[in-house]
């Protein structure tokens, strides 16, 4: 059997200040090496200056994985030497010595699977790496530090995979709940990373680092299963070992650092004494915890009658849940969720997309109220979406602008009515004697409109002239 | 003009207008040049210190709001960072260091108007109870120069005896305060953990350290303490006194009060003039209404052991930066790899740093730490406990700061398991996060004794009172330099 177990890092992005100074914890924004200060460059004698939001932002995500959490939390140091991390240790959290971190054991049902959680603990980031030079011999390694001291939550869970297709469902559905919960942004780069370890057959474990996207996780698992099936089924033995992902030949490549065999000698960071979280404080994070997806959902279906696969696209998605949330009232909220997942995730599917969308939830109300009043017609009503997003202005002046309001005046529509009907005899028969046919000159006169003919007083005109 | 006044008297001085600061400070610098030649306290100079006065005397004149200090001249320990200054921890390793920002305690004396009239030395990164594991040489005795000082901040203890400022700040992670404040005469306090900032103070053992001032007198200790304890927002584990004024009610005396006795600090190993010091000290408490009676703490013979493991381990993490790639000193990195750049960068350390970089890595590494590391943090707890209970039964205990008189230079340099013995009355205060304090009790052959005493947490007021009473039960010689 494949085991497969994930160890996912998520950076708290939407928090103001990194875990342990008020350096930004957005450090995209910035030039190299201007993101710092003494304490997150590790200067002599600075001291971590816990953010507290952090530990309220992980103690979330640790109930919405339904894990246990403790009362009281404490932080431990890692030490190794490596160029990224300024103080040559990291702070980070651990389950020993009866201390606990953020988050215990828990669950969380991927369709009708059961993946359980290990753990769950904040940490900081450390600094990036950047190589430079062709080959190994004029090869230099610069830092920057911009990104040290990031809160980073590690999500550790139990080997239950079976499929990298399920890593991938699992990965999916975390994302959109981490985004959910305003905790952090997935889309940002470099905002969520995962190792993988893998297993086949009761054979030995293979731990996989630097993976850099959820997709080339799917394709290293992929690999990775691939390349132990292949050493099984010749009966070579399959070294328990850290492999790194190599990014442009998508493969897995033995690492020859013995990481195995460092030896972090963790103990209690004494810099920050244990944080008491008591139920109080976990009841009140309770009611500060947003609706959940699955709620949401429900809601959508139950409430307004919206389709269930409309309400799953739309419940998943943060940016467009809050938009639809604003936006809807109780009489237009199917429509609105109609524009949303047919034409709007199609029109705004990018990050940069969406930042550079002048619609706001006015314009999707007044679009969802235009469609249901016939004043535009669901054809047209895409036309206007795009010209929206783009300029941002109202839709009562893109309408005229660019002539999208319905054909609804019935001696305009007559005339283009008994136009079709002289220039289609042969389909005008064919209606009389099959009136299901009808729809091929509906679309005939949507052609000489450009869609914007009204559908019902089109099919009664035509009714009318043809005598049906 | 008379440098040898006590920092309360000289505030009063200034106050009064019977002296400036400037002044003062300009004889100070002068008592600096004159003496720091043969003793060797400070690493660095502070060339405008008496710019800095003149500006105070300044503001005195103008009616502007001044600040406690009124221009007192103080020296800092090198651990402790002033803004763009050297602070070196009297190590190669940081040789070039400057720092970037100032320490809480900095921040806080410079708002009261004090001078800094430099940085003082040490045993590097705090290691070391003689100040010999200087990398920048050792500092000497002030009352035989052919003495070692005490340590690690020596710098600080001879600076205030030998008149080159009017009172320290030092750090004290296992009696580094009050041992060179015994050994040169002087008042040295190590507050309850968590009293003062440890922002802006180089870390060596974190969990169990402490700022604490080297001074003159019991009440300028209190002093200090005033201006610079209280809860500090870059120090999580700061504890908020609430303002306490620790120098009201300072001379109220200690009748009544219990008095434990440490069995174990007066036994084996003791020099016999500071065992008829203590003796003496005891029976003037109870000459001023104390009762005193010995106790035993059994877990004190496992603390040494229990000190230098923990401290051994907090010091492989917090000296791990020190890989000399963002600050320190000047070496080229390019054409080396890594792991044989770090193990170069690093072969600064002077050997006592070394081999507690080794104990360090060794005593909590996986395989190890159960049979070290795990059982001195269990010893810590056992002995906390214990004390806990003695304070239960006792308002104070009384031991010898050290238990023997100042050595010669060189003479245990060598011997590191003989060195590590004398820290057995100050670690306890340490380990257990108590407030404890030296005050200098008797000159024995020319060479100063020591008193301490401990009280629970948070108790520092009761100490400082108990100090105060046995400080007017003595008179001291000045030291001749």
């Amino acid at each position: 059997m494949t085991m497969i177990g994930l160890e996912i890092h998520c950076q708290l992005t939407n928090l103001q200040s990194k875990l342990f100074c008020s350096c930004k914890a957005n450090y995209r924004e910035f030039q190299i090496n201007e993101n710092i200060c003494p304490i997150c460059m590790g200067l002599p004698g600075s001291l971590p200056r816990l953010n507290q939001e952090a530990v309220k932002k992980a103690t979330m995500i640790a109930m919405a994985l339904n894990c246990t959490t403790p009362e009281k939390i404490a932080f431990f140091r890692k030490n190794y030497f490596y160029p990224d991390l300024p103080k040559n240790f990291q702070i980070t959290q651990l389950n020993i010595y009866g201390d606990t971190s953020v988050g215990g054991s828990g669950s969380i049902m991927i369709g009708d699977k059961k993946i359980r959680i290990t753990r769950i603990q904040l940490e900081e980031d450390p600094g990036r790496l950047i190589y430079e030079g062709s080959s190994s011999k004029n090869q230099i390694t610069l830092v920057d530090y911009n990104r040290a001291g990031t809160p980073l939550v590690e999500i550790v869970t139990e080997p239950d995979f079976e499929t990298p297709k399920e890593v991938r469902a699992f990965l999916n559905v975390l994302s959109d709940l981490l985004a959910n919960l305003g905790v952090a942004d997935p889309s940002l780069e470099g905002a969520m990373r995962a190792d993988a370890n893998v297993s086949i057959e009761g054979e030995k474990k293979v731990e996989i680092k630097n993976i850099g996207s959820f997709h080339d996780l799917e394709k290293a698992v992929h690999f990775e299963i691939t390349r132990q099936e292949s050493l099984h089924s010749r009966d070579i033995e399959i070294a328990q070992e850290t492999r790194h992902w190599d990014d442009k030949r998508k493969i897995t490549v033995s690492s020859r650092s013995k990481e195995e065999d460092l030896d972090y000698r963790y103990f209690l960071e004494g810099d920050i004494p244990w944080v008491r979280i008591d139920t109080d404080i976990h009841n009140k994070l309770k009611l500060e915890m947003p609706e959940s997806i699955s709620s949401k959902k429900e809601r959508y279906v139950s409430k307004y009658n919206i389709p269930a696969q409309v309400a799953d696209v739309l419940s998943s998605d943060k940016f467009y849940s809050d938009l639809f949330e604003e936006s809807h009232t109780e009489l237009n909220a199917k429509e609105v969720a109609n524009i949303i997942t047919t034409d709007l995730m199609g029109l705004a599917d990018t990050r940069e997309k969406r930042e550079s969308s002048k619609l706001t939830s006015k314009h999707l109300r007044e679009l969802a109220d235009a469609i249901q009043s016939g004043k535009i017609s669901r054809n047209s009503s895409k036309n206007a979406l795009h010209a929206i997003l783009k300029t941002g202005n109202d839709l009562n002046t893109i309408i005229s602008e660019l002539d999208l309001g319905n054909v609804s005046d019935e001696s305009e529509l007559l005339e283009i009515v008994t136009s079709v009907i002289s220039d289609e005899p042969k389909a005008v028969d064919e209606v009389k004697s099959n009136p299901q046919t009808i729809n091929y000159l509906v679309g005939k006169v949507m052609q000489k409109t450009k869609g914007k003919a009204d559908p019902i007083l089109t099919l009664d005109l035509l009714k009318k002239q043809i005598g049906i | 003009m008379n440098l040898k006044i006590s920092a309360l008297d000289f505030i009063q001085e200034v106050k009064t207008g019977n002296i400036s600061a400037e002044d003062f400070v300009a004889k100070t610098m002068e008592q600096i040049k004159n003496v720091d030649d043969k003793l060797h306290a400070f690493l660095s100079i502070n060339e405008k210190a008496v710019d800095q006065a003149r500006e105070i005397d300044k503001k005195i004149k103008s009616g502007v709001d001044v600040g406690a200090c009124f221009g007192m001249p103080i020296s800092i320990k090198d651990n402790i960072c002033i803004k763009d200054s050297n602070t070196t921890c009297a190590s190669k390793m940081l040789e070039n260091f400057i720092a970037p920002y100032d320490a809480t305690v900095i921040t806080k004396l410079k708002n009261q108007d004090a001078v800094f009239v430099g940085k003082v030395n040490m045993d590097e990164f705090a290691m070391g109870l003689t100040t010999e594991f200087s990398a920048f040489g050792p500092s000497k005795n002030p009352w035989n120069l052919e003495c070692v000082p005490g340590g690690s901040s020596g710098g600080s203890a001879v600076s205030v005896s030998a008149f080159e400022c009017v009172a320290s700040l030092g750090s004290d992670t296992g009696g580094s305060v009050r041992n060179p404040a015994s050994f040169c005469s002087t008042v040295g306090y190590k507050p309850t953990y968590g009293l003062i900032s440890r922002y802006g103070l180089i870390s060596y053992a974190n969990s169990i350290e402490q700022i604490g001032p080297l001074t003159r007198t019991v009440k300028d200790a209190a002093f200090m303490l005033n201006l610079v304890s209280g809860i500090d927002p870059n120090d999580n584990t700061t504890i908020d006194n609430k303002n306490t004024n620790y120098l009201s009610g300072i001379e109220t005396g200690i009748e009544g009060k219990k008095i434990g006795i440490i069995k174990e600090m007066i036994g084996d190993g003791i020099d016999s003039s500071v065992l008829s010091a203590t003796k003496d000290a005891i029976s003037k408490l109870e000459s001023l209404g104390a009762i005193c009676e010995e106790i035993s703490l059994e877990m004190i013979k496992f603390s040494v052991a229990a000190y230098y493991t923990i401290t051994a381990t907090e010091a492989g993490s917090n000296l791990a930066r020190y890989d000399n790639l963002r600050y320190g000193y000047d070496f080229p990195l390019e054409g080396y790899e890594f792991n044989s750049y770090i193990s170069k960068a690093r072969r600064n350390f002077g050997p006592e740093v070394t081999r507690r970089m080794i104990l360090g890595g060794f005593v909590p590494s996986a395989g190890h730490a159960g049979k070290y590391f795990l059982k001195a943090l269990k010893v810590k707890s056992k002995l906390t406990k214990e004390i806990n209970n003695a304070f239960k039964q006792f308002d104070l205990l009384i031991s010898p700061t050290v238990p023997v008189l100042p050595f010669k230079i060189g003479e245990k340099i060598d011997d590191p398991i003989s060195l590590f013995l004398i820290d057995i009355n100050t670690v306890t205060a340490n380990l257990t996060g108590k407030p404890a304090i030296s005050i200098p009790y008797a000159i024995s052959n020319g060479l100063p004794i020591g008193i301490q005493l401990m009280a629970d947490s948070m108790n520092d007021q009761l100490l400082l009172r108990a100090a105060y009473a046995l400080e007017q039960t003595v008179k001291l010689p000045e030291v001749s330099i």
